[in-house]
């Protein structure tokens, strides 16, 4: 009923996110620490997030594991604080999912439009 | 039981019920804080314009840098609990999960420091 249903790729999820995030959060600290050696350090490093296209395939799927761990956050807490709310534990995950989904639509149009040549910002 | 496992046991639980509560309250505050930072800086500000000029401005205004501290110290904090768990999960022997998690909070204490400073200290140097 659990194993290997929605129930178990929503916990899955969450934990893979979670810890992705968590390093993330680690090398995030260290890229904002290089400001410290002024404007040329700091422009060189940020450039990288958006001159190299691996980068940005990568921080769409940072943005995706935050998006779904925020949704998914959302579904377990109503889990726990509604008492019926076990009971569409599943629908809530496909809920959560499909925020998730919706909320990539535009973070993909702006982050990987350019990488398709498509042009996204005017000015 | 001896009266000191006693209290350990129970201070044990108690730990776990506020590490419950924790993970709920300091969640909802990141789902507005983590989102809002995303959203902001990440999507409304083109990357390409994410740069040194953006942040100088950006930190010359005080809200923002206690959005970002209050950020990085529910961020680091709400992760690193959540990775207590993980290593409590996996890791089997007491030992090597005595050593992981000083290993994890001792990174997290260096790397929370280390953020703070610049958040707190960045003073833009002219272009």
């Amino acid at each position: 009923m659990y194993r290997g249903r929605e129930g178990m790729w929503a916990w899955i999820f969450h934990r893979v996110s979670g810890i992705g995030v968590l390093l993330f959060l680690f090398i995030h600290i260290v890229d904002t620490a290089l400001i410290g050696w002024g404007p040329g350090v700091y422009n060189a490093v940020t450039s990288i997030y958006h001159e190299w296209t691996i980068f940005r395939f990568l921080q769409f799927t940072l943005i995706a594991a935050v998006l779904y761990h925020s949704f998914n956050g959302l579904r377990v807490i109503v889990i726990d604080f509604w008492p019926k709310g076990y009971k569409y534990q599943r629908q809530l995950f496909y809920g959560a999912m499909a925020l998730t989904v919706l909320a990539l639509i535009p973070t993909g149009y702006f982050l990987l439009g350019p990488v398709f040549g498509i042009e996204t910002r005017q000015g | 039981m001896s009266l000191a496992e006693r209290a350990v046991a129970r201070r044990g639980t108690n730990f776990e019920l506020w590490s419950w509560y924790y993970f709920r309250i300091s969640g909802v505050l990141l789902l507005f804080l983590a989102l809002g930072h995303v959203y902001i800086v990440h999507i409304l500000t083109p990357i390409e314009q994410v740069n040194y000029a953006f942040v100088a401005a950006r930190y010359a205004k005080p809200f923002w840098r206690t959005y970002d501290l209050l950020l990085l110290l529910l961020a680091m904090s709400h992760g690193v609990n959540g990775m207590r768990l993980v290593l409590h999960d996996y890791i089997r022997s007491r030992p090597w999960r005595v050593f992981a998690y000083s290993v994890l909070y001792s990174a997290a204490l260096i790397f929370t420091v280390l953020g703070a400073l610049v958040i707190v200290t960045f003073q833009p140097v002219p272009e």
